[in-house]
């Protein structure tokens, strides 16, 4: 499934998968203001959620304190070379997008 | 009730962003992932209110949690930070940036097989202390801190 906001890697190394990942987004604070002096409306990613093989394995809770277009890397244990790894974001709009990859 | 005083925090902060709150924030369907965003906790701007009601208490042990981050970030707006532990009951890794506006940065619930290790870049507005929190599946809480220096704030326009 591909994405146009997430790139991913996951690989298996002596019986743990190191995965990591860069999400491209604003992550808009909504303490700025534009040249206007108006605010800009805070835009971020509230949750990112890690499966493998279909099962919840690492759920982030994130805030306007993530840095734009986020990286995120995080470890599981165990996994085998095929395996399916899914990763999904949603942010404060309601926007999400979300991508699958083969552990290798 | 409680939307009421989220609607005067956020409006306290600028008048317009009253609007933003009720756009943005409250209107938010909470039921796309399974567990709820912590809306309550990130909004608190005292780093123990937050933490009580992110992992419970205010109170954590020190030890058994690791914190990376530079000694020095040149740039506020992007410091990396790697948390882990060294316990193997961890339900979960709580990123606390004390002087920030919202001192709650990040938390990550850990299951099935999910390592207590998260690493990421983060905003700092100003030198401050970070603080990373363990919680064991028991409602223990470790914790340790890091003084991170920096040159330019990661919040302003």
């Amino acid at each position: 499934m591909p994405s146009n906001t997430i790139r991913i890697r996951a690989q298996v190394k002596g019986g743990t998968t190191d995965v990591k990942s860069l999400i491209k987004h604003p992550m808009e604070t909504g303490l700025r203001k534009n040249k206007a002096g108006k605010p800009i409306p805070a835009h971020f990613i509230e949750q990112v959620t890690a499966e493998l093989n279909g099962k919840q394995v690492m759920l982030a809770n994130w805030s306007i304190g993530i840095s734009k277009n986020p990286f995120l890397s995080f470890k599981v244990m165990g996994g085998k070379v095929g395996d399916t790894l899914k990763l999904s974001w949603v942010d404060n709009k309601g926007e999400s997008d979300s991508i699958e990859t083969k552990l290798s | 009730m409680n939307n009421t005083r989220r609607v005067f925090l956020k409006g306290s902060l600028t008048a317009s962003a009253l609007g933003v709150a009720a756009g943005a924030g409250l209107l938010t369907p909470s039921s796309v992932l399974a567990a709820t965003w912590p809306k309550g906790a990130f909004e608190r701007k005292d780093l123990k209110e937050a933490m009580k009601m992110i992992d419970g208490s205010s109170s954590a042990e020190s030890g058994h949690v690791t914190l990376r981050a530079p000694d020095i970030a040149e740039n506020g707006a992007v410091v990396p930070v790697t948390m882990s532990s060294d316990l193997d009951n961890v339900v979960s890794l709580t990123l606390f940036a004390k002087d920030n506006p919202y001192p709650l940065n990040s938390n990550y619930v850990f299951s099935n097989g999910g390592m207590p290790y998260a690493s990421s870049r983060i905003k700092l507005s100003k030198t401050m202390e970070v603080m990373a929190v363990a919680r064991t599946s028991d409602g223990k809480l470790y914790s340790t801190k890091k003084q991170v220096k920096v040159t330019i704030g990661g919040c302003g326009g």
